[in-house]
């Protein structure tokens, strides 16, 4: 019995804006517990909602960067249910009247192909508190700073067949927020957690089998694993002949699986009804227009741009696009005059991995747009080899100074004076005669492989400064004159 | 259209009420009273008609999205029926 | 000495006595503190006097009288219904729920209040979350109407009401979802005024049902009514669904002219069902206004009869959801060792909440589920417009509406217990006024066996200043607001 997995999933977006949705308390991580709740945040007696101007505009942006249709006149619903971590035992989120309607977001996959995903709509609403259950032996403590903090909701299809499919969403997800510059979309600080809906169906059927939704998955890997065990789980089930049951579960990263949620066990009638203390939120087109012109370059946008710009393969404007910061500082490089091909390597390659040995974001690289765009230059005029190049890097990493100063303090600048070079060449060529002859008897592959020989003396000679082009050159050359 | 007194106990339970047992018989039959009442909306045809949510035409007005209000934990937690470390308390959930 | 008349003077009289220095208001102050503790044990008007802080700011206003500052409402001592939250101040919405609850911010409407001069007393007994028509719901005991204290008050605005005509207080204010402030003026004998929803902030008003509730003043004269609700008017930011609208001084909009005012009456009100005697002191009122000029005219609401339908779905489901946040968790009732989370929620709300309130909720609950909403809430609000849509064509041809306030005078405590719906019917005259988010006003419109009955007004959103000018044109001419109870005895 083969078995089609079939899923849609749910993104909770919370929303970069200074304070929160509905009042003017900040919404900064990481401050001591309750003072960033205020009156309203806490549902005290007698509060009332007031609607950010920057939640709406975020939710705009969003839906005309997945180009969706923008609900114009989008109602608040309160959805009734009661827990510690929600103040006034009801969310104000958004049901009857989204603000951003269907879109299709194409997400980029690894092969190269555009996988559509209909987004069936995206809404706002603001986000609960937090329990901690570990700190106080016999009680829950509730902390309400999230209380109130904008989210955007965005739901899609069940359109999704793999856990690869999501895993690549979600990166595709947060890759155009982060341009868009609503969100910082990092899913293990919490402002953007997923919830999958997941089910089985039979292949070749038409009907969908009772899904199981698992909430709250907090990273692209742990997307992944929760959504193999529980399609494990739910076949297993399926193959002995029992029933899926429609519950809510959660994944347990350390035993690799998912279970049931105890707490959410009471059936929830969430009795949604317009939120009588907020009034509809109209947009017109000249806003949509203005928000619209706003929208800076997305992704798709930009990947093309940069294959037909800068003549850049396919797969690295792929690996340089999906990190605003990557991309941006890619381009600064460019600016200031380093060639575009050799920009992209440094910045996969070795700045890369150097920033991430020392866990830095590229926006702290100690190495700036600028100093890699002097390297670069500084291999193009011939001054530096590609391996004195790196050493170069080392040096910038370091701190050392600029490119020349290095060049200059480390004695780095590579010999291309053809002059000296020969020279090099002839003293290894008269110290090593049994290689010469052996060189000269063998066929061209071989010769190819036997003139490394040569090469590695004469760097060694030259500690590693001769040019290697013109060395190679001037190698076979003299070499050849031999016979 | 009358209520079972299961059903009233349905939406306690939503609304987190509990209603002794022997008050049940006395609270279900005066719900149902009212319930009868409101049965009056039945015989009105509204067809057609939108739902009023806001008795005047308004529409929601903007905040700019700046930080007011500073730390008030203290004056706000102070009615607290049970609090610790700046974290209200309530009895231990398991999720 | 302070002459016990300026127990009952009005506003523009005390302003002159104050600013003429034959009384200061430290003195007022003091003669209404001693009022509420010669009558409150007898009525159980007011729930907390704020006897120090009261006298306090008794003091300040003196001393800006003394410097020629303050306005009309400067050094007037006035008692605030407990769903206004005081800061500092215990505010207990007349619940169990929150008997221990201090707010640390004051209602908008308290703070307006407050920097327009006046002195406030303390806070008034009330319906439990405003929920009732006779002040018999409250945790802290039942109101007297000071006419009869074998008698209700009236409610939710029971307390304010009575406290008023006892000479408590020169003003008081009210809250009104479905004739909170205008049947209560009517049972005791005062001008109360519910504005068009919208016109004063909600803020720091604990909520009953957010599209209906409405602050609004309650006082001796209309023209008292004027100065108070221009002082609590005006946008809030802070309340969304607060109207951006100029608020015009309503006492100088008194001309006392209503020559060619016209004044719908609805068939509906004035057909079989309503009192007798109810009748004769509405019709005695209305052809006062008509002498001075007015012209009544016969009109149609015809779907009337719904509100009461309409109004007993949407006010319980918007409450149950406003009464959520009670669930002893940040503030407000516990009960005793909660076993666990569930057991808190289950006894604290059911042991801080009484039972109108209890059922509400469960009413408010059920219209809101799963596979009702259509039938119940949806349908209502559907009706709601249509019955909005009523009062919009009668105002085509009419300026104001006219009618009772109550079905009848002031019953005796637990006459309506037995049946909720007995209780509802209370209200049949002034539900529809807060569907439509109108403003409306009682009057009152004399006595029957010694009891007061009162003239509602209805007027066209956002018109409160002609209904006010229609009441103090009858005040203007007539006696009944001068009345009194005798109370001493």
């Amino acid at each position: 019995m083969t078995w089609e997995t079939i899923m849609g999933l749910e993104v909770h977006l919370q929303l970069a804006t200074q304070s929160k949705i509905f009042s003017g308390s900040s919404t900064q991580f990481g401050a001591p517990p309750n003072v960033q709740a205020d009156a309203v945040d806490l549902g005290m007696p007698g509060m009332l909602p007031v609607l950010n101007e920057e939640a709406v505009r975020f939710a705009v942006k969003f839906g005309l960067g997945i180009g969706a249709r923008i609900g114009q006149r989008s109602i608040f619903d309160r959805k009734n249910y009661f827990y510690p971590d929600l103040p006034k035992g009801y969310q104000i989120s958004q049901f009857f009247s989204p603000i951003v309607c269907e879109g299709i977001f194409e997400v980029p996959m690894e092969d190269g192909a555009l996988l559509p995903i209909r987004i069936t709509r995206a809404h706002l609403e603001e986000d609960a508190g937090k329990s901690v259950h570990d700190i106080f032996s016999q009680e829950s403590g509730i902390d309400l700073n999230r209380a109130g903090t904008p989210l955007l909701e965005i739901v899609t299809e069940p359109d999704f067949r793999s856990a690869e499919q999501a895993v690549a969403y979600l990166k595709a997800l947060h890759s155009l927020v982060t341009y868009l510059g609503i969100s910082d979309g990092n899913m293990a600080e919490g402002s953007m957690r997923c919830d999958i809906n997941i089910s089985l169906r039979r292949a070749g059927s038409d009907a969908l089998g009772t899904r199981t939704e698992i909430k709250n998955v907090n990273s692209f890997r742990f997307v992944e694993r929760a959504i193999h065990s529980e399609v494990e789980r739910q076949t297993d089930i399926l193959n002995s002949g029992g029933t899926i049951t429609q519950e809510t579960r959660l994944y347990d990263a350390e035993r690799d699986e998912t279970r049931s949620m105890r707490s959410k066990e009471v059936a929830n009638d969430y009795r949604y009804f317009p939120e009588p203390d907020l009034l509809p939120i109209e947009i017109d087109e000249a806003y949509i227009d203005a928000v619209r012109a706003s929208l800076p370059e997305l992704p798709a946008a930009k990947r093309a741009r940069f294959v037909n710009e800068y003549e850049l393969s396919d797969y690295d404007a792929a690996l340089l696009v999906p990190d605003h910061a990557t991309a941006g500082f890619f381009e600064e490089v460019v600016r200031l005059g380093g060639a575009a091909k050799p920009a992209a390597n440094w910045i996969l390659g070795d700045l890369s991995g150097a920033l991430n040995r020392a866990d830095l974001t590229i926006g702290s690289s100690p190495v700036s747009a600028e100093a890699l765009a002097g390297l670069i230059a500084r291999i193009e005029d011939g001054t530096l080899s590609s391996k004195l190049a790196k050493q170069v890097f080392d040096g910038l990493w370091q701190g050392e100074g600029a490119t020349d100063e290095i060049i200059a303090k480390r004695g780095l600048k590579q010999v291309s004076d053809t002059g000296a070079l020969a020279q090099l060449v002839d003293d290894v060529i008269a110290a090593n005669p049994d290689q010469v002859a052996q060189y000269l008897a063998a066929d061209e592959a071989k010769q190819k492989k036997l003139s490394g020989f040569f090469v590695g003396q004469i760097m060694k000679a030259s500690q590693g400064q001769a040019n290697p082009k013109l060395l190679n050159e001037l190698l076979i050359k003299k070499l050849n004159d031999q016979s | 259209m009358s209520i079972s007194q299961e059903d009233v106990e349905k939406v306690a339970l939503l609304a987190r009420l509990s209603i002794a047992p022997s008050d049940l018989p006395e609270v279900t039959e005066r719900f149902g009273r009212v319930l009868q009442l409101v049965n009056e909306l039945n015989t009105i045809d509204t067809e057609g008609v939108a739902p009023m949510s806001n008795p005047h035409d308004m529409v929601q007005r903007l905040r700019p999205d700046v930080v007011t209000g500073g730390n008030a934990r203290e004056a706000l937690m102070a009615s607290a029926p049970q609090k610790d470390r700046g974290y209200f308390l309530v009895p231990k959930v398991i999720d | 000495m302070v002459d016990s008349a300026v127990l009952h003077a009005s506003v523009s009289e005390l302003r002159e006595m104050l600013t003429q220095r034959h009384i200061s208001s430290e003195e007022l102050t003091r003669a209404f503190l001693e009022r509420i503790d010669l009558l409150n044990g007898k009525l159980n008007a007011v729930v907390t006097v704020c006897a120090e802080q009261a006298l306090d700011d008794a003091r300040h206003a003196d001393q800006r009288l003394s410097c020629g500052e303050g306005n009309m409402l400067t050094g007037i001592p006035l008692l605030h219904k407990d769903i206004f939250c005081t800061q500092g101040i215990r505010t207990t919405c007349g619940s169990r729920m929150l008997e221990q609850f201090i707010p640390a911010y004051d209602a908008t409407v308290v703070a307006k209040l407050k920097t327009a001069g006046v002195v406030m007393l303390g806070k008034c007994n009330m319906d439990e979350f405003a929920m009732g028509s006779s002040n018999e719901t409250s945790f802290f005991g039942t109101v007297k109407n000071p006419w009869d204290t074998q008698c209700v008050p009236g409610g939710s605005s029971g307390g304010s009401a009575a406290a008023l005509a006892a000479g408590m207080a020169t003003l008081v204010t009210g809250t009104d979802t479905g004739g909170s402030i205008r049947q209560p003026a009517s049972l005791c004998g005062i001008t109360g005024l519910k504005p068009t929803y919208g016109r004063v902030s909600r803020l720091g008003i604990i909520a009953f049902a957010s599209s209906l509730d409405q602050a609004g003043p309650m006082a001796r004269s209309a023209a008292d009514c004027a100065h108070m609700l221009t002082a609590m008017s005006g946008l809030d930011v802070g309340d969304s669904t607060s109207a951006d609208l100029a608020v015009p001084d309503f006492f100088s909009e008194l001309s006392g002219d209503v020559a060619g005012l016209r004044i719908g009456m609805p068939r509906e009100y004035f057909n079989d069902d309503l009192d007798p005697a109810v009748r004769t002191q509405v019709m005695s009122a209305l052809s006062e206004l008509e002498k001075a000029g007015a012209q009544l005219i016969d009109i149609d609401l015809p779907h009337s009869h719904y509100a009461i339908a309409t109004y007993y779905v949407l006010a319980p489901a918007e409450a149950s959801a406003n009464l959520a946040r009670y669930d002893g968790v940040r503030f407000g009732y516990r009960c005793a060792d909660p076993a666990d989370l569930e057991d808190l929620y289950l006894r604290s709300r059911s042991e801080g909440f009484g039972e109108e309130v209890q059922r509400r909720i469960l009413v408010g609950t059920y219209a809101l589920s799963a596979g009702f909403y259509d039938a119940y809430f949806n349908k209502a609000q559907q009706v709601r417009r249509v019955i909005t849509d009523d009062f919009r064509k009668a105002f085509q041809s009419v300026d104001v509406i006219a009618g009772p306030s109550a079905p009848g005078v002031a019953f005796s405590f637990g006459a309506k217990q037995q049946d909720p719906i007995a209780m509802y019917m209370e209200d049949i005259y002034t539900l529809a006024v807060n569907l439509a988010g109108l403003p409306g006003l009682s009057a009152p419109a004399g006595l029957i066996n010694g009891m007061p009955v009162g003239l509602q007004l209805i007027g066209k959103p956002f018109d409160e200043s002609t209904i006010l000018n229609a009441a103090h044109r009858l005040q203007l001419d007539t006696d009944w607001h001068l009345a009194r109870p005798a109370i001493e005895e």
